[in-house]
């Protein structure tokens, strides 16, 4: 075993507090110095069902969940104990599930620990047969037992935890310090005698394994945060103070998080009564002077779709978050799945211009959020912010300098009242809101409540005051200048020094992978590894999807023979976008996709690789699709 | 200065007139010669005098329908929304400024049908706002189909046999919703529609108002409001606007006489004391005391930041 990298996954019954023990032993690993990348496995229901979180620790930054793992501690108890069912399991006879589902990709040499005291091995069929064949070291441990002894039945988890700790070499401190910061009184007194005593019992044993902890010391610090955090964050610190929405996984992550924080910081939080309700108190907020998003996932953003072609049509600046999980309809609520793609592009009727972004990391998530809000404030456009189920809800550290930046709370193109007094008004006395032919496409609004200013802002086309109008003229004019709006935008993210794309790899390498969101990281890991092989790939993670960046992509496929499209659905929605896009490199595209509800993992995207490039097309497993170039 | 300086004019300014509202040249009212749209139009711009607000600090938000036009001809601030969707977007407009006087407005089938679920919601919440629902028992822009309040029995292209749905009771509905201030009015009765306008905006809380419209166009006997009864004036009808159970029993004997001929108008339900969602939501700390929408004017306002959140994070 390398010690510089250690992938560790806690298994049991959803309901277990899996995650809640994932999370404080992740940040017991970031406070050691490491760095730390999760990944979550559940299944949409409360209590019971197979869950597992992953923790990649290592003394170097991770950008994906890597593959495989080295170390198992499974837990078991919404399986083996159900309240309401006697003798049987509620649940079926899934006493051993985490303990089976799991070994399939435990690496050789790899560590089990499981609780004997909920969990019998000798339910798994072949199970001495896998140890022996992959060398794995096996610890039945009774933590039900040893947390019943010192504490609470309960704390089955901390006993858990404490012989992890003991088996890789991690001292209790950063986990007491833990749970210092939340607890207190006689529950923090037992969980600590439990940790302590349920590492002295397993670190008095003669371990034969070879898998430790690696030690790391960051150059910054580091703080555990979530993509939904970054939005949520760059919203805040963008100035907006207003969210409605409707609770949906994995959006209600976004919305939580900001409910959480708005009273605080003197906004408002409003969960209403559908989705449509919520993007449009998100226009009303925002048509008032207040800078508000909304958001949903799949089944919620369609039901947007109308208010979102409101807010284009009055220019009524909106920021909606779409946080896809796997479709159609209500598909795999706990899953992630890239398939919403052309749903964000084109939903809402007529030719509706909107910007949507499409952040590949954590600090992507924070820097486009705030983006988001700066060009729909600017430019009077709905903006949307795509992510997934796994990049919302998966934990990773992130230097915390990340989210050290000034608040920007400038309401965009509005006129103040002086200025209002200078502006054109139409004879009967209204402001001229929608004026044809300002050059960027952008005719300043003004707010109700200031003098002068009103207006009336109707979804019908309009004249410049808002009035209905059909008239050919007037409508050639509004629609071009709404339409206009599309290329300033372009000009001005083109204008920025740094591009939201992101290339990775030698710049003159002969083969390209492109990739657009959550699967960034897993991409550049991938070209890490197969450069390392020998092979001369690059990559770019595409952010910008409307106004799509034609410029840099086109330079990027120019510059490479090959290009592998990594993305999660069936029907290669962003190759689509991009070849529709250029209109050309239909022949050098071809596409590695996913669609069983888990995201890849770098070894499936070397594998896809290697494949696109010795030609084939059998995918890496059964559950990989690829898609050949066109022609070929 | 402040950032909204109409807000508040209007009271001092002794000068507003119904002619503030009415647009300078364009456009002119499209309803149908005789339809009682133009009451409610006439009525609003009566009602804003009275109230002492200026065009410049109402919002009047509208849905879609002949009656969602209304945000066209009358002059303040607007927005013409979308179908059923006018109460999400002026509540909204509320919390963010609620300063502003908001005003909602559509057609029973915007209101009551599509826009169902919003007036529940809205009147539950007891949003300070008033909402005019133009009743004329028809879907008039899509030219005459079945609305919600639609008698049972009645023909249209899309229920050639007649309907075989009761109409919905708007008044009850808005009840047992939450509304604190229900009345209805009719676009025949201009002065009662004046007052009652006046009284539903001066109201602090949701104020619906169940406005009946004739519309000559589709629903042929123009003349369906008429005679009414106004119930604060006659002496038939004795009953305490306060009291939840009395306003219940009235507005289920109004609305069952609806269609046999006795029309009854008048304010039906009044509560002074329940709060509105603003107050509330100020008094759990759920929003701020000074509109929203000032401190994005106020150089001066210390604007707080996410890095100050990361202490959870560490
Ligand atoms: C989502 C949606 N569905 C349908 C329509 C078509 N539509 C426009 S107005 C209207 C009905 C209008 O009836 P009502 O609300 O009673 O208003 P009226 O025209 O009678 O004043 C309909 C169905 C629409 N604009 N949007
Ligand atoms: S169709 Fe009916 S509701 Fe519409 S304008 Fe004509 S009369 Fe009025």
């Amino acid at each position: 075993m390398t010690g510089s990298e250690l992938i560790w996954r806690i298994a049991g019954g959803s309901g277990d507090g899996i995650d809640s023990t994932s999370q404080n032993f992740t940040k017991a690993l970031m406070r050691a110095g490491l760095h730390v990348f999760t990944h979550r496995h559940y299944p949409s229901r409360i209590r019971g069902g197979h869950t597992y979180v992953e923790v990649r620790a290592a003394d170097h930054p991770v950008k994906s969940r890597g593959d495989g793992y080295d170390f198992l501690l499974a837990l078991g108890d919404s399986f083996a104990r159900n309240p309401q069912a006697s003798g049987e399991a509620y649940y079926g006879n899934e006493e051993a599930k985490p303990l089976s589902e799991n070994l399939d990709e435990l690496r050789e040499g790899g560590v089990i620990v499981y609780d004997e005291g909920l969990l019998d091995a000798d339910e798994i069929e072949d199970f001495d047969e896998r140890v022996e064949e992959n060398d794995w070291h096996v610890y039945p441990l009774d933590l039900r037992g040893l947390a019943r002894e010192h504490g609470r039945e309960i704390m089955r988890n901390t006993a858990g935890v404490a012989a992890t700790a003991a088996l890789i070499g991690m001292e209790t401190d950063p986990f007491e310090e833990l749970m210092n910061d939340r607890m207190s009184g006689d529950i923090l007194e037992t969980n600590i005698t439990v940790l302590e005593e349920a590492y002295e019992e397993v670190d008095s044993k003669d371990f034969s394994h070879d898998i430790e902890v690696p030690t790391g010391s960051h150059d910054e610090e580091q703080v555990l945060v979530n993509g939904s955090h970054g939005v949520a964050y760059g919203a805040l610190d963008e100035g907006c103070r207003f969210i409605a929405g409707y609770p949906m996984t994995p959006w209600t992550d976004v919305f939580t998080t900001m409910s959480q924080h708005l009273p605080e910081f003197g906004g408002i939080s409003e969960q209403v009564e559908d989705e449509i309700a919520a993007a449009a108190l998100a226009i009303g907020a925002s048509h008032a002077g207040v800078k508000a998003m909304s958001g949903s996932s799949g089944g919620g953003f369609a039901l947007m779709s109308e208010p979102l072609g409101l807010a284009e049509m009055t220019e009524t600046p909106l920021v909606l978050v779409e946080a896809m999980r796997a479709g159609p309809s209500t598909g795999m609520p706990t899953k992630p799945e890239q398939g919403d793609l052309e749903h964000v592009l084109y939903t809402s009727q007529g030719d509706s211009n909107r910007v949507v972004f499409a952040p590949g990391t954590v600090e992507e998530c924070y820097e486009q959020s705030r983006e988001a809000f700066r060009i729909a404030y600017e430019y009077q456009i709905p903006t949307i912010i795509a992510i997934d189920q796994k990049l919302a809800g998966e934990l990773v550290s992130v230097p915390a300098s990340v989210f050290d930046r000034e608040p920007n709370p400038d309401l965009g193109s509005v006129l103040t009242e002086e200025e209002i007094s200078e502006a054109a008004h139409h004879e009967s006395g209204k402001y001229n809101r929608f004026q044809h032919d300002p050059e960027n496409g952008v005719s300043p609004r003004t707010i109700p409540g200031q003098s002068g200013g009103r207006f009336l802002a109707s979804g019908n086309e309009h004249t410049p005051q808002g009035h209905i109008e059909e008239d050919p003229d007037n409508r050639v004019a509004q629609v071009d200048r709404r339409t206009r709006k599309l290329e300033a935008i372009r000009d001005d993210l083109d204008g920025k020094e740094t591009s939201q794309q992101t290339p990775y790899g030698p710049e003159d390498a002969d083969h390209g992978i492109l990739v657009w969101g959550s699967q960034q990281g897993t991409v550049e890991e991938a070209v890490d590894r197969l450069n390392d092989q020998g092979e001369s790939v690059k990559s770019l993670g595409v952010s910008d999807l409307m106004p799509y960046p034609k410029e840099e992509v086109t330079e990027f496929l120019e510059s490479v023979d090959e290009c592998l499209v990594v993305e999660m659905n069936i029907t290669a929605q962003f190759r689509g976008l991009t070849q529709k896009e250029l209109g050309r490199f239909g022949e050098k595209m071809s596409s590695l996709l996913k669609y069983n509800g888990n995201p890849f993992e770098p070894a499936e995207v070397v594998e896809g690789f290697e494949i696109q490039i010795n030609g084939g097309d059998e995918p890496p497993n059964a559950q990989v699709r690829i898609e050949p170039a066109a022609g070929d | 200065m402040s950032a909204f300086s109409a807000i508040g004019s209007g009271e001092q300014d002794e000068e507003i007139d119904r002619d503030a509202f009415t647009p300078g040249i364009e456009p002119q009212p499209t309803w149908c010669p005789g339809c009682g749209d133009f009451g409610v139009l006439k009525a609003l711009k009566g009602a804003m005098p009275e109230v002492g607000r200026s065009p410049d600090e109402t919002l009047l938000v509208t849905g879609i329908g002949c009656s969602g036009k209304l945000s066209s001809y009358f002059d303040s601030y607007g927005m013409h929304s979308i179908h059923g969707r006018s109460l999400p977007v002026a509540r909204a407009a509320k919390l963010a400024n609620p300063d502003l006087e908001v005003i909602a407005a559509g057609g029973d089938g915007d209101g009551y049908g599509i826009g169902g679920n919003h007036f529940m919601h809205t009147a539950r919440e007891n949003h300070d706002m008033t909402y005019i629902v133009f009743n004329n028992e028809i879907f008039g822009l899509t030219k005459g189909q079945t609305s919600p309040t639609s008698p049972k029995g009645h023909k249209s292209k899309t229920q050639p046999h007649g309907s075989a749905k009761d109409p919905v009771r708007p008044l009850s509905m808005s009840l047992s919703a939450g509304a604190s201030y229900i009345a209805r009015t009719a676009a025949v009765n201009p002065r009662q529609a004046t007052e009652i306008i006046t009284e539903a905006i001066e109201h602090d809380g949701f104020a619906h108002i169940d406005f009946l419209t004739q519309c000559p166009t589709w629903n042929k006997d123009a003349k369906q409001y008429v005679p009414y009864t106004d119930v604060q004036q006659s002496e038939d009808y004795d009953f305490d606007v306060t009291d939840r159970r009395e306003a219940a029993e009235i507005m289920h004997e109004t609305e069952d006489k609806l269609h046999e001929g006795e029309v009854l108008t008048g304010r039906f339900y009044v509560d002074e004391n329940r709060h509105s969602y603003g107050q509330e939501k100020r008094s759990t700390g759920e929003m701020p005391e000074e509109p929203l929408a000032e401190r994005y004017f106020d150089e001066d306002y210390e604007w707080e930041r996410s890095y100050d959140l990361l202490d959870a994070h560490r």
